[in-house]
Formats: C-alpha cells, structure tokens, sequence
C-alpha cells in the first residue's frame, strides 16, 4: 500500500521539477529557445465572419502549411551553391591559386587552363547537390499536394484542398486512417464521448493508440461543429518542438476560458485511427508543426575516414610546401651562383635583374601554383559516408518496427495451472515463418521493391480465405493518402492496429485439449459450476472465466469489415437476424462498388463529395436518438446503409482500377465466408497489439467479442451463446500499475466481477493468499495454481514470450458500492485527480484470483538475433533506443540476443541527478571488481587457450535505462560517468526515449567517444537520430517514409544490416581507403616527377610536360581506373564476410589506414617518382632531347606505373578493370597523338608538336617505359608477394577461402571458427566462475522475471567471438529444464525474504534481487551451483540497496 | 557501389518503385567474374624469372649498340681563350674572332656522322627562358607580339617589333664551325649538310616565313633581335629554303633543351668522295667562328662529331639499367624461390 504514496509524491516532485526547470531538457535546441524569445503567445483565430480583419493581421505572422526542405530554389542555387562550395577551405585554396596565377610574374600556367580543375570540380558537386535538392524538392511537392478536407467560408462546406493551402484558423475534417496534416486542436470527433484516437508512430514510433479529447465544453455538443459559429479564440503558447506539452487556452465570446492541453492536439504526420471524422482547427502549420520542429533537418555528415584523410591532406600540403621552400631556396642559391645575368634568366621589363631572395619567393608561388595544379584531383574524390559502413562501433538501434515485426502472435496459455502448449499453433507460425522467408529470399535474390509487389499480390490472394478482409480493402480503398504510402500500404500490414488482419495474428489454431475441455462446456454446466462450485467443473469455470477476461478487459474496438464502428452498437436482442442479412446486404454493397468503379468518375465524385456531409448528419441523427435506448436499434439499422457507403465512396474515384480488382477479391471472400464461416467479420482495434492478440486468440476459442459500447460488451461464447455484459468500469493501463481492470456485471450469475490482467511482477502480489493455513480446499488449490503458473511463466519468459496474468475477482454488490463510492470522489476531485485515481485502482485490485497467464510473442523480424549476434562478433556495440516501455524493451533486448542470459542487467532509474550519480558509480565499481575478478582465473586458464587475443571481456553487463533518467544523465555533469558505465556493458536499453533524446544520445556517443555510429530506425521519431549518427540507416518499414527520407542508407529489414555492414561495410571501407591511399599516392608520385626536374633547371618551375597533359593527366587519364578499383573491388567474397564477422573488426580498427600505411604509401610514392625520373633522365643526358620529348616518357611511363600498380593493389580484376586500364593508356595515346598532331599554336608557353608520333618510331622510347615501369613496380610487387606468403592478414586468408571448393571451404571456416572457440570455451568457464561471485556483489540488478531469455541458446558467452552456428558445443536441454526446477523452488523461497525486507522501501527495485536468480538459469550446472552458494550474499546486500531506494525517492 | 546501394533501396512515388532497383546483372549486383590474383610467392615465380630474363637479353642488346657509337667530343671554349675573352666585353659583339681546333681521329668512323655542338650549364629549360617565344610569330602569322610571352625581347624601345622575338630566339647559338681534313698536308673541307638536321614536321609546319615576294620584304617592318648579328632573313643567304624561320640552325635551336647540358645537331657530313663512308681515320681540324659568350654563366662549349645507332647515342646508360635490373630481378627470383621451398616444408597457414 506504500507503493501509491510514494508513486504520488513522485508524480508531485515531478511536476514541480518539470515546471521549474523546464527546458533544460530542450535547451540543446536552438529552434526551441529562440522561438521562445520571439513571442510568448500565438492568437489563432479562424479566418471566418466577423474574425476576418484581425484575422489577416495576425496570421500574416504565422506560416503556412506548405513545407521547403529543399536548400536552394532555382534562382539562388548558383550564388548560394558557389557560396558553400568556397566555404570549403580547399576550394577557397584552389580559387586562390587561380587568382595567383594572374599574376603574370609567376604565372605558371596559362591562365584559362588553371581554372580547369577548379570549374570540373564546382560544376560536378553543383550537379550532385541540384539532383538531391531536386529530389527533395519532389518529395516536398508530393506532400504538399496531398488533399485534406478544408471549410471553405464560400462554399459553406469542407472542400479538398491541398496541405499547402492550410493555414492557420483553417478548419480541418479528418476521416479515418488520415494524416493529420498540420497540428490542429480537437474541436470535435464523431466518437460519443469526444474522444479522437490517433496513431503517433510516425511522429514517437509508439504503436499503440492515443486518445485525444476534444476541447472540453465541446465535446457535449451533439452535431458536428460548425465553424460559421465558432467565435472563440484560441490563445496558445508559440510553436515550438516539445511532443509532450501544449498549452493554451480557448477563450469563448463571452470572455470564458477552457485550458488547452496535449490531450486536446492533433499533431501533424500522425494518423486517425478509430474515429470516423474529427474536425480540428489548425493552430501550428507547416513549418511551425512539432514534427517538422522535431526535425533537426538535413545534416551534413563527414565520414571519419574524411577527417583523417583531410589531416593527410594537410601532410601532403606541408610536404608540398617544404618542396616549394626547397625550390625557392634552391632558386636563389642558383641565381647566386651567376655574378650577372645570363641570357637564359631574363631580366625585367625595366632591364634590371631582381634579387635572388625575391626571385626565390616568386619562384615558391610558381611552384606552388605548378605542384598543387597537379594535385587537384584529391578534390574530386568520391569520398561519402558509405565506407563509414565499414567501421561502425556502434549501433543505435530502434526497436518496434526495426527489431520487431510489430506484430503480437498469441503463443501459449496456462489456465489453472494447466498449460496449453498451443502446438498447432506453433507450427502454424513456424510455417509462417517459412513462406517469410521464402519471400525474404527471393528479396536477396532480386531487391526489395519488387519483391513487395508480389507479397502484395499474396497478401491479396491470402485475404480471399480470409474472413477478415477488412485490411484488403483498406488498402485498396487508398485511404492511406500520404508519404509514399499508396505503395508500403500494399505489402507491409501498417502498424498492428489497421492491419490485425495479418493472418498470422488472427488465426490462432486452438490446442486440442483445451478445446476438448471448451466443448464441455454448455450454458447449463456453467451455470451450475458458477452455483456449486464444485471441484469437477472447478476447472471449467476458470478456463470460461479465462476466455471472458481474454474477450472482454481490454479497450478494444470492435467494428465489421469496413463499416464503422458505431454500427456494431447493436444490442445483443436481434443480433441473429440482422447479421444474416447484413452479410447479404454487404456482398450487394461490394457489387455495387465494383460497379461504381466502372461507372464515370464524375457522379462517383459527386458521391464522394457529398457523402460526408449526409453521412454525418445522420450520425448526429443516430447520436440524438442513441439518448432514448427503445429506438436505438432502429435508428442504426436506418442509419446503417449510408454508413457504409461513405467511405468507400470517398475513396473509391482515387482509385478506381484497383478497387474494382478488390472488389472482385472481395466478393470471393463474401461468398466463401458465407458459406464456410457463420463467424461475423469483426475487426478489432486495439490500443496495443497485445490486447487485439488476446481477443484473436479468445475469438479461436468461439469466445467472440461482439461487440463493445461505453456501457456494455457482448461475447458470444460458443457454449453459452450470446452474453451481454453490463460494462461497469474500465481501469485502464498505465505504467505504474503494470495492469488494467474492467468491472462488469455478470449476466448469468448478476455479480459484480472484476477482471484484471496485467504483468506477472505486479499480478502475482495482488492475489489472494490464503488467510488462514489450510482451511480451504480451494485454497490450497489457489495455492498450487499461482505456483504452477508461475512455473509456466518462467517458462514462458524464458521463451522470450511476453507474458500476462489474468485474474478475476468477485464482488458483492456491497463491497462494489462501497468501492465506487470512492472511487466517484477520485474522479470528481479536482486536486490529484490522477493520484485518487491510480489509489482508487489499486484498491479495486486486490484479492484476485489468478486464472491463468498467457504468452504473447512480439515477433522478431527474421534474422534479428542472427545478426545481432553477428554484428556483436563483428565487435559493434549494440544500443537499443526505444520510446516503449521498459519490460517490452527488456524483453525484446532478450528475445534478440542484445542481452543474454548471463549477463547481468543494471537498472538505471533514478529521480534526482546525485542519485543517478552515485548510482553510476555504484555500478562501475561493481563492474569493475567483477572484471578484475574474472581476470584471475582467466589467467589462470590462459595457458590452456591458443592465443591471448580475445580482448572481449568474459564480464558481460547489460545497462537499461529509462527515458527519464536518461534526460539527468545526459547533463554535462554525469556524460563522462554514464560512457565509462557504457563502455563497460555490453548493450545498452533505453526505453521511454524521446526523439531527441535519442539524438542527443547518439551525438553524446559520437562526439565524446570519438566512435563511429550507426542509427537504425524505421518511423519519424528515428528521424533526429538517423541524422546525427555517423552513418543513418532507415528501414523500409511500416511507418513511412520520413525515416527512409532522412537516412543515407534504406534498408527493407533489420537483418540486411548484417550484409550491409559485414559486407557492403567492409567492401565500402577497404575499397575507399585503399582508393584514397592510392590517391594520395598518385599524386605525390606524379607531383614529384615535377619536383625532381627542378633540379635540373635552375629551379625555376619549369614542367617538362605539357600543361594540358599535365592536367589532364589527373582528370581524365588515370581518373576512372581508380574509381573502378574504389567500385569494383572485392577483397573477399560476401558469403565469407558474412561467415566471419571477425574480418569487421579488421576495419573497424581501419588496419588499412593506419598512419604506417599511409607513408609506406608516400615512401613507395616518391622512390616510384624517383625511378620515374631519372631512368629517362640518365638515359637521355648529354642528347639532344628537348625539354618536352624527355617529358614524353617520363609521363608515359608515370601513366604506366599509375595504372600497373592499381592492378597490384586491386584483388579482384574483372573485365571491367581491363577495359578500363586499358581504355586509359589507348585514351592517352590517341589525346598526345591527336594533340600532338594538331596543336601547333594553340598552346602558346608549350607546344608538343610531333613528340608523341615521333617517339612511337623510336624503340628506346618503349624500352624506357619499360624500364622505368617494371623498376619503379618491383619493390611493391615483391612487398605484396612476401606478405601474402609470409605475413597473410586475416582478410588475405578469408580471400584464399574463397578459392577453395565449397568443401575444403566449409572445413577451413570451422577450422577458423574454432580457433576463436577454442579461446572462448576456456573463456566461458572462467565467465561462469566469475559470474557467481559477481552475482553476489550486485545491489543494482533489476529483476524482469518474465524476460528471461530463450533457452535455445544457454551458451551465447563462449560463442561470442566465435562461430555462428556452431551448436555442438550446446548442453542437453532436458538437463536445462531439470536444472531450472531446481532453482525455482530457490527462487520462490528467495523471492518471499526479499520481500519481507524491501517491501516498504523499494518500488523501482522491489524485485531487484530476483535477478540473480534469473541470471542463473542460463542452464548450466555449474553456474546454479555457484548462485546457490551465493543467495545468502545476494540477501546480505539488501542494506546496501534500500539505501539506494532511499536515495532514489 | 554506394550509389546503387542508396538508390535501389530508396523507393520513390508510388508504383516506380521496381524500376528503381538495379537490374539483376552480374554488372549491377557486382558479381562480375572476376580474377583474384593472390600474391603468393608461389604463383608469381615465373614472373620474377620472365622479366629478369628479358631484361638482360635488352639490356646486352643495348649495350652491344652502344658500344658500336663511336663518338669524339671536343670541348674549345678554352682553346679558344683568346675568343671568349674578347666575347665577355658585349660591347665587342661585331668583331670577328676565329679560331681553329685540331684533334686527330685514331679509327675511322664510318657511317652517318653527326656534328653536334654541345653546351653545358646553360639552362635553356629555364621556366621563364623557354615560355619566352611567339609560336605563332614562327608560323609566319602576322601577330601581336606584345601580346605574348616573347616579353623582355618584343619590341625596341622605339616600337620596332623583333623578329623572331623572346629570349630564346634572342640567345641563339652564333658560332659557326667547318671541319677541315688534313690529309697529307692539304686541307680538304669536309663536306657539310646544313640541311635536313632539324625534324621534317617543324620544318615544314610548324616554323613558317611570313608570305611576301621576297623574304625581306616579308620581314620589313620588323628588326632583328639584340642579340643578333644579321637579321633573320640573312641566315642563310645561299639557300632561299634555309632561310628566315625555317633555318635549321634556327629551328634546332628553337628546340628547347631539356638539360642544361644538352647538344643540338649541327651539321652531318656529306657522304661524297672520300667521305662516303663516313670520316676516315686523320688528322682534322675545326674552325671556328667564336660568336657565343659562355663565360658569362660559367658555361663550355663543345663539339662533337658521333655516329647514331637505333638506341640512339653512346650513352650507355639504358643497356646497364636494363642489365643491372634483370639481374636483380632473377636474383630476387631465385631467392624467393628458396625461400619458398624452405618453408614450404613448414606449414604455412592455408595447407593447415
């Protein structure tokens, strides 16, 4: 009972912390905090009647709604693009040097000619950045062309308009499943009692439904509103990015105020779900929308390899200036020498000589002007964030739709304490599972997109067998108008709520057994087991009790196949009948569609455009006449017809082909349904996934949710027929409580029964114990049942299920009036109405009686833990960011392998910032003793192991943070603490995250770890993340398009992070390292063939190549066969990186850009210059070559050198490599030979007339390319030839691998993988040893009984580094499962002495030492041995812990 | 890679999604069949061996060619003392100066020889030395000069344009050298081509005389350069085709060196009488007309007569390179061939 109290002074604190230092959350938010300081408030006044005048004055201020991502517009692109492009220092450099080439004293080149480079340059990166904005520009254009219904004053009605033309103090009409396109406040929903659901997981990623309340004093009004009448304003805090809050008020004309809240917002870019029309007025637009303020916008990224290659650049900068310094002086030194002037130094204009320094000086500016020209294809490099891919440390990952299918598949229950394996059902998915796969495939096979189109095609076919197949035609219909929607509505079920129709959801196969025991069940029995009570139908009851709480506590929403829901307000009397000739009625309807569709579009318009209208007035009609109960079913039976026809007519001109396709599907489906199935077609929509399971899985069982009205619920149960439940009280979710109650009034037996379900933790407290020992039979039964359900949950858990209790309790009408009593002063109080509330709650929920539990499975996406695992080997750190609650985010971290069984989990939850403090450092130190820990028997054992290189610690720790802990642990003060703590774990949850503190996080990461990260998300909330990591992923997924939009890569599913990464990953890094380094090489090599000549002429900046050629030799010549190399290249095949992961760490230690690496390359570059020079030089000393036929061969052999040792540093050449080396050296010969022909004048300073025809004649011409090509060649070639024999690296053995046969292969990689095994085994005992000692010490270890992790894989520690599949070295499950209940029996004994001691003090941790327990049952003897030693040291630490409650609150 | 990589899965609007992924060709998918070369000394033996091979079979070659130059090189800017000293005072520069040298050639050289005069430290390749021309003027086009890069040597002080103007043209080499054979006590001149030395295509494209009626004329208006003697149009007064910009001595030295020790050919004897088999052995001797001040820039003068072979001159650079490079390369062969089978015994990582 203390938990309450203490809950509500927490929520106090909380709201007095909130209020005071508010912003601090924010304040990295520059949009936030200056929006602030423009305006406190903003005025929204509808632009209607007597408003107008002010109207135009005030919103002039505000934008509207139409939405510029785009950078440029067609007239500024040219100044602002030029204007970027110089911002960069290297441009700005490059520029500068054109202009220095003006100068004619030491102009170096012909002037035109400088600025060759420099324009190539600006125009390709001015192309690039055109086509993106353009992309941008596209994707802005469709958005703000969708159509939304506006009020028009003229027209008196709501009109399509597009999302641009809404402005503030529009009024907008929402249909079902539309997109909110601006935020708007609620001003009315066809929902009775004013509610609006909406679907946020484009904007927070949260699945689950939200309520909105229309604005209170309008919520009574009966018609829709409208909005010639409304005379209010609304006042309202300006724009600004908090999700969260809202505040304002409306202020009527008669000066009365009504607050404004959240609760009362519509935000833009979520969708109405649940509710067939809301109208809201616009208060921020475009713009000035939270979503579009949550959107930190685009955001430059630079890879890290940029970075280090910009201070390599700054190397070969400093080189190049050390040359031009070497000229100068050497300039100067040479003129020195002559005591007058030759004829060769010409004098000035003036006659007179210029002293040697400043001819030195002039000299440096040429020869910079001369070498840095040369170099200028370093700019045009191709460097992006794509080989980042290759290096990431971390990755940041989101979990529903990203890890998670979002889909809740009912696995298993237990009813009595007896379980219902559901093996039927088990099958069913796995053989789902299969036809995913097969489909995931043939993704890999072609590519995702097309591959949608023909699961579209499935999904459609599927739905013809399908009862419900209210989904289909939801598609089809086009009611998904927004965000690239038409098509990922096709192919991928939307989030739970639309599309429950999955089939793999809904069809739950019923367990035999327990359907045998169902079909016992009769209405008489039941009757007669609710009187007797006796011990023989004991059973019956609770499984009819378990059915009936399964159907009915919930908040789901039960409405047919595309007919509103309002209409299953059908009384239970008369159901019979109508149903039959609905059926009838909606196959005529699906004709008549289909003939509508062919019918020409302009009446279907008409229709379209009117329905609304019709249609809501005769809701409001039935609405008045709900209020008299006699004419209720008339009034719906009349409004009916015109219900159903209106959204479908409205959406049916949009697409008429595709509706007339699924209207022949449809009718398919009406007739098979009619014949084969006297199941009604019911959708349910639920607020979370898990409800809408339960009812599918209740519904398997004939026990079928009806329907559902504010008062009452009908079940039609198969045994008992139709049962009509007086609704008395719905006690909804909430965090704190962990569970949800709805009271009703039975039918049969006219008692008040309560039915709860909620999460185990709190369930199994909240049960009636037995008063007295023994006294009752059914006691001890109760007994045994929690006991044995308890069991199953374990089990369950540990199956990665998520689990809930179902309870029940009965009471007797006395207790019940007692108890609304006070429970109607909660609700009437005015002052901690909340905290009443939850008090009120709690007091309902006692004394249960616990029925059975059932196991729901989020599933995975395919290959999540796979991946995971592997990315883990690849030595990537994992984080898990979610906004959803912590047991789900605790349990999907387990059921994906991100945390695993013997790790030890930390909980980080504290309220006040000295608490997280001391609570960090508490969990440090504990970290770190139990490493140190490990270390003596590892070192121990490490004689045993082959190689000391396994750096992993055997030490795992799991870190779980909360959303609100995270927002005092992200203040300065506590970063550097909370990243050594994360350092030191292997995976970390967050759950409850914010968008922006998700950012914030990865940014934390990223700039203060200096690691290179990964974001990976699939909904708008991901959006700020994906932007400020390193490298964004997007997932293709079922909450549109803005995270796609955002990222830099688009992935279809989790799972193709792991080729992305291992393979594209590693493939992108080593091809743009060793590109880059081959630039760097190229240009250093070719730079210093200039250099070198200075010596021989007087150092004066000569070049003894044609400018042109010279040039041109970078930007054409040997361009293209390096970007091939950076393209093409492929050190090691994909089907080996994917098998050893290990090869990631190899980049992500960028082993191939190590500074040693980078100046063997600039060694090797200048002794290839050196061998390039001065082999034609000594061959043509004393002749009578002129300056450019010596220059000839010296870049005809540089060409060759070029080009050959790309060839060496390539790993695999295909032809595409030879047609384009070779297409290089013929496209030089023909241009010297064409320029050579031709040019005669047109090149004043040079003038390579003739040479290049003339040395084809000459045979020394060849042998001293030759020469000079295989000498400068020899030292690399050798270099390679002696590593690849003597000192292989591990990529240049997995690239052997490859030449293998598939056997020899398969060998070898087991071979590879047991070395890593080897070392790990021995690890792994030495983890095990550990971990039973580390146990003991842990105070902060949270306990999530119900997660515990899949038993498949109880030896994760010892593979880690290892192998894949290598499943030999598992132990015997059947001696797992022995050893667990072994250990159950510890547990529960534990669990009640931790109890005893905490109970008073612990609500964040009241369970914390259960976890010790759950840590053991990883399954191995050894380690439950060493935890039963040490229970007696976990209880010891309880002191230590209450201290730490005590600081928390 | 990247691109494909982010614009295959980037799905557009609605139905164009299909035909944004990239074709499932090996070109597309990158799965190209492809040559891994892996870099084992094993596989890449013979290659060691191959280029060694072929390296010294060149290079003996060469040197075989080299060896049969014969060549005699005759430095005379200190023999002829008196001359440069006389040239060093520039205000001398229209008085006569000659001066004969003789050396004796021990062996005939037979075939085609050359004359060539050589200079050394003079840095023709000076960067604002050899830009400083009109290619254009050499055309024989009527060009603004000022406009070029000929600065200092464009115009005179009184707007006369030079022609040719630059430095290069300015500083062309002035002596004139005849060869003279001594056989038995009388003088016999050695028949000279002064002709035909310089590249058919820059005689016959690139340098052009102005077109007029008669070269003076076509040169009228314009004034030698400073350097000069005679202006252009009187190089060689004995052949109309030898003269003006299309003097081979002229074109030759227009050629700009690469080295500042270079030669430039100069003459090549007459194979007539009895030197139609090249120069008998004898007594010689030249006479030189010393024109060309080299003190001033520490520089010497040389004459040279050679015979040419395919490989070009006597330099024997290029056969040594060849010969030293193919041994190192059998050597480095040979060594890592042993290398190989020592530790082939052992087990290297892929046979494990």
């Amino acid at each position: 009972m203390a938990d309450p109290i203490r809950w509500a002074r927490y929520r106090w604190q909380r709201l007095i912390s909130t209020e005071g230092g508010e912003g601090s959350s924010n304040s990295s938010n520059k949009c936030y905090q200056s929006s602030k300081t423009i305006g406190k408030h903003r005025i929204v006044i509808p632009c209607l009647g007597h408003f107008k005048e002010e109207y135009e004055k005030v919103s002039k201020l505000y934008m509207n709604n139409k939405i510029r991502t785009t950078k440029y517009t067609l007239l500024t692109f040219l100044p602002r693009n030029l204007f970027e492009q110089f911002h960069r220092v290297a441009n700005l450099y490059f520029l500068f040097l054109v202009v220095l080439n003006w100068v004619p004293l030491v102009e170096a080149f012909q002037k035109e000619i400088t600025m060759l480079p420099l324009i190539a340059v600006l125009t390709i990166i001015a192309v690039k950045d055109g086509l993106e904005d353009y992309s941008k520009y596209k994707m802005d254009k469709q958005i703000n062309n969708l159509l939304t219904k506006v009020y028009s004053r003229k027209e008196k009605k709501y009109i399509d308009e597009c999302w641009k033309n809404v402005n503030v103090g529009d009024f907008i009409r929402l249909s079902r499943n539309e997109i909110i396109p601006a935020d708007m406040v609620l001003l009315y929903s066809s929902d009775l009692d004013g509610i609006c659901y909406i679907e946020t997981a484009g904007l927070d990623g949260e699945t689950n439904l939200k309520q909105r309340q229309v604005v209170r004093g309008y919520s009574e009004q009966v018609s829709e509103i409208d909005p010639e009448k409304f005379s209010s304003r609304i006042e309202c805090e300006s724009p600004n990015n908090d999700l969260s809050r809202f505040r304002g008020f409306v202020e009527h004309s008669n000066k009365d105020r009504v607050g404004l809240s959240k609760e009362n917002l519509l935000l833009r870019g979520c969708t109405v779900r649940n509710t067939e029309a809301v109208v809201g007025i616009v208060v921020y637009a475009g713009h000035e929308t939270k979503a579009m303020l949550n959107n930190s916008g685009p955001h430059y990224k630079r890879s890290k390899l940029e970075r280090k290659v910009n201070t390599d650049i700054l190397w070969c900068v400093l080189l190049l200036i050390l040359m031009c310094l070497t000229g100068a002086i050497g300039h100067g030194i040479w003129l020195s020498r002559y005591s007058e002037i030759p004829f060769f130094n010409i004098p000035e204009p003036d006659g007179k000589s210029i002293p040697p320094t400043l001819a030195g000086f002039n000299m440096f500016w040429t020869m910079i002007i001369l070498l840095q020209k040369t170099d200028s294809t370093i700019q045009c490099r191709a460097l992006n964030i794509a080989e980042d891919l290759g290096q990431i440390q971390y990755i940041f990952s989101d979990k529903t739709g990203t890890l998670t299918e979002n889909k809740m598949v009912f696995r298993r229950c237990s009813i009595a304490g007896q379980e219902y394996c559901h093996e039927e059902n088990a099958k069913r998915l796995e053989s789902y599972q299969e036809m995913d796969s097969e489909d995931e495939d043939s993704v890999d096979r072609q590519c995702g997109s097309s591959t949608h189109m023909s699961k579209w095609r499935g999904h459609n076919c599927r739905a013809v067998n399908e009862p419900l197949n209210r989904k289909s035609l939801n598609q089809l219909s086009g009611s998904y108008p927004a965000l690239g929607r038409e098509d990922g509505a096709g192919d991928v079920p939307h989030s739970g709520h639309v599309a429950f129709s999955s089939p793999i959801e809904t069809d739950v196969v019923p367990d035999a057994q327990l359907l045998e025991k169902f079909s016992q069940i009769s209405f008489h029995s039941y009757q007669q087991s609710e009187e007797a009570s006796s011990k023989l139908s004991l059973e019956t009851t609770y499984i009819t009790d378990f059915f009936l709480a399964l159907a009915i506590c919930n908040t789901v929403v039960v409405s047919g196949p595309n007919r509103p829901r309002q209409k299953m307000r059908v009384s239970s009397l008369g159901r019979m009948p109508i149903k039959s000739l609905e059926d009838i009625r909606q196959m005529f309807q699906r004709w008549s569609v289909r003939r509508l569709s062919s019918s020409p579009l302009p009446s279907a318009k008409e229709s379209s455009s009117e329905s609304p209208n019709t249609f809501v007035s005769k809701l409001s009609i039935f609405r008045m006449k709900l209020a008299s109960p006699a004419l209720d079913g008339a009034a719906q039976r009349a409004a009916e017809p015109h219900n159903t026809d209106s959204p479908e007519n409205s959406q049916v001109p949009q697409e008429l082909a595709v509706v007339d396709v699924a209207a022949g599907c449809e009718r398919n489906s009406a007739a098979s349904s009619m014949e084969l199935s006297p199941l009604p077609k019911l959708c349910y929509e639920a607020e979370s996934p898990d409800e809408a399971a339960l009812v599918h899985a209740a519904r398997a069982y004939k026990c079928i949710l009806q329907s559902r009205s504010p008062d009452q619920v009908t079940v039609d149960f198969a045994g008992l027929g139709s049962l009509t439940f007086q609704l008395l009280h719905i006690l909804p979710f909430d965090s704190v409580r962990k569970r949800m109650s709805v009271v009703i009034r039975h039918p049969v037996s006219n008692k008040v029964v309560v039915y709860t379900k909620g999460a185990d933790s709190v369930m199994m407290d909240l049960l009636r114990t037995a008063s007295e020992v023994g006294t009752n039979n059914s006691e001890m039964e109760q007994k045994k049942i929690k006991e044995r359900t308890q069991k199953h949950l374990d089990d369950y858990a540990r199956r990665g299920l998520r689990t809930l209790c179902i309870a029940k309790k009965v009471m007797s009408d006395a207790e019940y009036a007692e108890w609304l009593n006070h429970h109607f002063l909660a609700e009437t109080s005015i002052d901690n109405r909340e905290e009443l509330l939850l008090e009120s709650a709690i007091r309902l929920e006692t004394e249960l009686t616990l029925l059975g539990a059932t196991g729901i499975e989020d599933r995975l996406q395919e290959g999540v833990p796979d991946t995971i695992q592997a990315l883990r080997k690849a030595g990537i750190k994992i984080w898990m960011l979610t906004g959803d609650k912590r047991e789900t985010a605790v349990n999907i971290a387990y059921a994906c392998k991100l945390l695993e069984p013997d790790d030890r989990i930390f909980t980080l939850k504290s309220q006040s910032r000295d608490a997280c403090a001391l609570v960090m450092s508490k969990i440090l130190e504990d970290i770190q003793k139990n490493t140190s820990a490990k270390k003596n028997p590892s070192q121990k054992l490490g004689n045993v192991s082959a190689s000391p290189s396994t750096q992993a610690p055997a030490f795992s720790a799991g870190l779980v943070i909360d959303g609100r802990t995270l927002e005092h642990v992200l203040h300065d003060s506590l970063q550097n603490i909370f990243l050594e703590l994360t350092e030191k774990c292997r995976a970390v949850v967050c759950c409850r995250a914010t968008p922006l503190q998700k950012s914030v996080l990865v940014r934390l990461v990223r700039n203060k770890l200096k690691a290179m990260t990964l974001a990976v998300g699939d909904g708008a909330n991901d959006v700020s993340m994906i932007q400020v990591a390193d490298t964004g992923v997007g997932i293709l997924g079922q909450e549109g398009m803005q995270a796609v939009m955002a990222s830099d890569f688009a992935i279809s599913q989790f799972r193709h992070l792991r080729k992305l990464l291992l393979v594209h990953g590693h493939w992108c890094y080593t091809r743009l390292t060793n590109m880059v380094l081959y630039f760097f090489y190229k240009n250093v090599a070719y730079v210093n063939l200039l250099f070198w000549y200075q010596f021989f002429c007087g150092f004066s900046g000569t070049s003894m190549t044609d400018y042109w050629i010279l040039i041109l030799f970078n930007l054409l010549f040997t361009s293209v066969p390096p970007i091939i190399y950076g393209v093409f290249d492929k050190d090691v095949s994909a089907e080996i990186l994917m098998q050893l992961p290990q090869l990631y760490m190899m980049s992500q230690k960028s082993v191939a850009y190590l500074p040693s690496a980078f100046w063997i390359t600039l060694l090797d570059a200048f002794y290839q210059s050196l061998v390039c020079f001065f082999v034609p030089y000594f061959t043509y000393y004393g002749s009578d070559i002129d300056i450019f036929s010596f220059g000839n061969p010296v870049n005809t052999a540089a060409l060759f050198i070029i080009l050959l040792h790309l060839l060496i540093e390539c790993k695999s050449v295909t032809w595409i490599h030879t047609v384009v080396i070779v297409g290089s050296i013929l496209f030089y010969f023909v241009f010297a030979l064409a320029f050579g022909a031709t040019c005669k004048t047109h090149n004043p300073p040079s003038n390579p007339y003739w040479i290049m025809e003339k040395h084809m004649t000459d045979p020394v011409f060849y042998l001293v390319c030759l020469l000079t090509t295989c000498v400068a060649l020899l030292p690399r070639y050798l270099l390679r030839v002696l590593q690849g024999t003597f000192f292989p690296s591990p990529v240049l053995r997995a690239k052997h691998l490859d030449r293998l046969t598939p056997e020899e292969q398969r060998e070898a990689i087991k071979r590879w993988k047991d070395d890593c095994t080897v070392n790990y085994r021995v690890e792994f005992q030495a983890t095990s040893r550990s971990s039973s000692s580390a146990t003991a010490a842990v105070s902060q270890e949270e306990s999530i009984a119900s997660v515990l992790p899949t038993p498949k894989t109880p030896f994760q520690a010892c593979s880690r580094d290892g192998l894949v599949e290598d499943t030999s070295f598992l132990p015997d499950v059947q001696d797992e499962s022995g050893n667990t209940n072994g250990l159950n029996s510890e547990k529960t004994v534990f669990l009640n002495s931790s109890k005893e001691t905490n109970s008073d003090t612990c609500v964040s941790s009241n369970s914390c030492a259960k976890v010790s327990v759950c840590a053991s049952q990883e399954g191995s003897s050894a380690i439950s041995l060493a935890h039963k030693a040490s229970l007696n040291s976990v209880l010891g630490e309880d002191d230590a812990l209450r201290y730490f409650t005590k600081l928390e609150s | 890679k990247k691109m494909e990589n982010k614009t295959s899965f980037l799905p557009q609007e609605g139905e164009v999604r299909p035909s944004r992924c990239p074709d499932n060709s090996a070109f597309k998918q990158q799965k190209l069949p492809a040559w891994k070369p892996q870099l084992t000394i094993a596989t890449v033996l013979s290659s060691f061996f191959f280029t060694g091979t072929f390296c010294l079979s060149v290079g003996v070659c060469l040197i075989l060619s080299a060896n049969s130059v014969r060549e005699i090189q005759i430095d005379y800017s200190d023999k002829c003392s008196d001359c440069s000293k006389l040239r060093e005072n520039s205000s001398n520069w229209n008085k006569e100066c000659h001066c004969s040298v003789n050396f004796t050639l021990k062996e005939d050289i037979l075939g085609d020889v050359f004359m060539y005069y050589g200079l050394q430290n003079f840095y023709q390749n000076h960067r604002r030395y050899m830009i400083s021309r009109s290619d254009a003027q050499l055309l024989g086009r009527n060009v603004n000069i000022q406009k070029s890069y000929c600065t200092p040597f464009t115009t005179y002080r009184n707007g006369t344009p030079m022609a040719p103007c630059g430095a290069i043209a300015n500083s062309m080499f002035n002596d004139s050298i005849d060869l003279f054979y001594n056989l038995n006590s009388s003088v016999i001149q050695v028949p000279l081509l002064k002709t035909g030395n310089s590249w058919w295509t820059d005689k016959n494209v690139k340098f052009r005389n102005p077109k007029s009626y008669n070269l003076s004329s076509a040169f009228a208006g314009t004034a030698r350069p400073p350097y000069w003697q005679k202006p252009v149009y009187l190089l060689d007064e004995e052949d109309e085709r030898n003269n003006g910009y299309v003097n081979d001595d002229f074109i030759i030295w227009m050629r700009v060196s690469a080295f500042a020790t270079f030669r430039n050919l100069y003459r090549r004897v007459r194979r007539i009488r009895q030197f139609a088999d090249g120069l008998p052995a004898g007594n010689y001797s030249f006479h030189i007309s010393y024109n060309f001040p080299v003190t001033k820039f520490k520089g010497r003068k040389h004459v040279i007569l050679s015979t040419v072979v395919w490989s070009g001159g006597s330099n024997p650079f290029l056969g040594i390179a060849y010969v030293v490079s193919g041994t190192a390369a059998t050597l480095t062969g040979f060594v890592i061939t042993a290398v190989h089978l020592k530790l082939r015994k052992k087990k290297t990582y892929f046979q494990k």
